[in-house]
């Protein structure tokens, strides 16, 4: 079971990766789909919580959320807007690709530096969740399009996620609190938002808001 | 039972504006609950009432004070609505009655919880709640808007998030011995938690609510929010739904102060605080639109708020009672600043001019307005931003405090070119819509703000000063 969790989150880190460097708007909601399904399957092969009602009450919410809802509500507001291709990002490819590497390097070093409990050391969790919420933030500050921001918004969201994990077993409810209603904002209301772009724009570029401005 | 009473009244009133068909009836739903949720508010003034489900929820003097302001605020920018939503009949105000109900139970969620995770879904729904009055106007602009304050906005409670995940590592130790999260509980055992990690759980929670309060540099959605939405929601947002994130900073500085890394945490609110002050110094200059210009001014004050917190006991003090001061003030200025906007259809320099002829006692209030919040007596900004200086200097920090009276001073020269050009001169004569000029209600509610900052600016009253001086202690190592 550990090292299947250890399986799990390395992927989970190389899917990151591969959002840095991939241009196409599908295929990123693709990728970011599936990395919610891979943090779906993370509660289960985490050996404190095992298959606990709570852990498997989790799992199944954050698949369907993570894995299917989300990435479905992104993959409709592109389709209606007809966009497959970002436009040349702020940070190229490459070196967003580079900067990605550079903050895992770092995460790793930050998550042996602090001191992480007994329980949790021999873990990938902290390190991995640390590295995730870097490059989410890389990727909301980098890119152009509403709806990469957003994805890089999810994959920061997932790293908190994984943080919430590594604790949950020792605190009650905060994860379940946290995680449905960072979902809520993610889905609802930048749903709403991208539509209303699409709408008064005809074009889901953030470009475009930049009209107020000293 | 009376907590109940505080989340939940104001969460059904809201319920039941969605379900009222009328535009016309469904805004008298707002003064009506605001109201019943005042008075609760007053019976807790009298006895503040006992802590429940396990130390879960309880009322503090931090609490009491923002909870009173924001009950206040919405009571009053509750009347201006009734006016407001009915000049704007051409758009429906269904969303934004129900969601200024939201905001208040939110507010009180935030206010009467003491779980750090339960005061984030409140900051949280609070958040969410004011989307709809940013977007109000339903244009281009409001739209960007609208983007930018989400987006800030969510990656801002996510990095409160990740501090309070922070938290609850640091408190792990102390697992098994009651919710880990409470923060009684965290205060109480503050010397056993992991010192790397609370660090790190301040530092996450400062910027994440930093962002929501608008501290410098986190603060680019506001100018564009305050600018693009009504001026009640401005009034809100800059009174009531900064005051939230606020008080979460309070809480996490009240538990470092107990694991005595009070030095760290007030040197880091010092640095955010006058940053934030010159971020607004610099682009209060030469600001032509006056709802932007306000927007700056608030960055500014929620910089003089962390800054006080930062200047130790003394400084607490005079921050809190800056803290109902400010909200007080920015009611006066955006309601006033929203009745001129609609006077002039317009809200810069060039089309706003002379607006003392058309609308005389919406301008004069903004002017005072302006005189009170740049901390002239006798209004009661002054008070309290004189007792932050004094804080400075009494604790020998006289760099902070020549910086802080020197930005003062560029911010109110900054302002004054604004505001004068606005309410003196002589209208331009090329507007041919019909002028509208003062109306009751709308007049009405920033006047009853002045009229609170006159007073608390002659005469504090006795109950005010003895909760603010509870609350004081409490940041600075007292107890519960």
């Amino acid at each position: 079971m550990e090292q299947l969790s250890q399986l799990l989150l390395a992927f989970i880190v190389f899917l990151s990766l591969y959002l840095l460097g991939s241009s196409s708007l599908t295929g990123c909601i693709k990728i970011v789909a599936l990395q919610g399904m891979c943090l779906g399957l993370l509660p289960l092969t985490i050996h404190s919580l095992g298959f606990h009602p709570r852990a498997l009450l989790l799992a199944a919410g954050m698949f369907i959320l993570k894995g299917f809802v989300i990435p479905r509500v992104l993959l409709y507001a592109i389709r209606e807007v007809k966009i497959r291709r970002e436009m040349e990002p702020m940070i190229g490819y490459t070196l967003s690709l580079l900067f990605g590497a550079i903050l895992i390097g770092v995460s790793f070093v930050l998550a042996e530096r602090l001191p992480v409990p007994p329980g949790l050391r021999t873990n990938l969790l902290i390190p991995v969740s640390l590295a995730t919420v870097m490059m989410g933030m890389l990727m909301m500050i980098s890119r152009i399009k509403a709806v990469t921001q957003v994805i890089g918004y999810l994959v920061f969201e997932n790293g908190i996620y994984l943080f919430g994990l590594a604790i949950s077993y020792e605190i009650p409810w905060l994860i379940e609190m946290g995680v449905l209603l960072d979902v809520f904002v993610a889905v609802f209301v930048m749903g709403i938002i991208i539509n209303h772009i699409a709408l008064a724009f005809d074009s889901i570029s953030t470009e475009k808001l930049t009209r107020l401005s000293d | 039972m009376i907590y109940l009473l505080l989340v939940g009244v104001p969460f059904v009133i809201g319920l039941l504006a969605l379900a009222v068909d009328s535009d016309e009836r469904r805004p008298w739903l707002l003064p009506f609950g605001c109201a019943i949720h005042s008075s609760i508010v007053v019976a807790c003034w009298r006895t503040l009432p006992e802590p429940i489900a396990s130390g879960w929820f309880s009322i503090d003097g931090l609490g009491l004070l923002v909870l009173s302001l924001a009950s206040a605020m919405l009571l009053v920018c509750s009347v201006y609505c009734l006016e407001y939503l009915r000049l704007r009949r051409e758009r429906h105000n269904r969303l934004f009655t129900a969601c200024l109900s939201f905001i208040l139970g939110a507010v009180s969620l935030v206010c009467v919880s003491r779980h750090m995770g339960l005061v984030w879904v409140g900051m949280e729904t609070a958040t969410l709640a004011a989307a709809p009055l940013v977007y109000f106007n339903h244009n281009e602009r409001s739209l960007e808007a609208t983007w930018k304050y989400l987006m800030m906005g969510s990656l801002g409670i996510g990095l409160a998030l990740l501090g309070t995940f922070f938290l609850a590592l640091a408190a792990l130790p102390n697992a098994g011995q009651g919710d880990p999260l409470v923060i009684d509980t965290l205060v109480a055992r503050a010397g056993t938690l992991s010192v790397p990690w609370l660090r790190g759980a301040f530092i996450f929670l400062l910027v994440g609510y930093g962002t929501k309060m608008g501290l410098a540099p986190l603060h680019s959605w506001k100018p564009d929010a305050y600018g693009e939405s009504p001026g009640v929601a401005g009034a809100i947002l800059a009174g009531v739904i900064t005051s939230c994130p606020f008080l979460g900073i309070l809480r996490a500085f009240q538990i470092c102060v107990a694991a005595g890394l009070s030095g760290f945490a007030q040197s880091l609110l010092v640095m955010m605080g006058l940053l934030s002050m010159a971020t607004a110094a610099v682009f209060i200059i030469g600001q032509r639109d006056f709802k932007r210009m306000l927007a700056y001014s608030s960055v500014e004050h929620m910089g003089i708020l962390v800054l006080g917190v930062g200047l130790g006991p003394t400084g607490s003090f005079a921050a809190l009672l800056h803290l109902i001061n400010n909200g007080l003030t920015k009611g006066v200025l955006f309601l006033t600043a929203g009745n001129i906007h609609r006077a002039f259809g317009g809200k810069t320099m060039d089309h706003a001019h002379g607006a003392l002829r058309r609308v005389p006692i919406s301008a004069t209030l903004f002017l005072l307005g302006f005189v009170a919040i740049t901390g002239s007596p006798p209004f009661a900004p002054f008070v309290s931003e004189f007792s932050i200086l004094r804080a400075a200097v009494d604790g020998n920090r006289f760099g902070v405090a020549l910086g802080f009276v020197g930005l003062l001073a560029v911010i109110f020269i900054g302002m004054a070119t604004t505001v004068l050009s606005v309410v003196y001169g002589v209208p331009n004569t090329e507007s041919k819509e019909p002028v509208q000029g003062d109306s009751p209600f709308m007049t009405l509610a920033p006047l009853v703000f002045m009229a609170a900052i006159v007073f608390l600016g002659l005469w504090l009253p006795n109950w005010l000063t003895t909760v603010l001086g509870d609350a004081a202690k409490l940041l600075n190592g007292g107890a519960s």
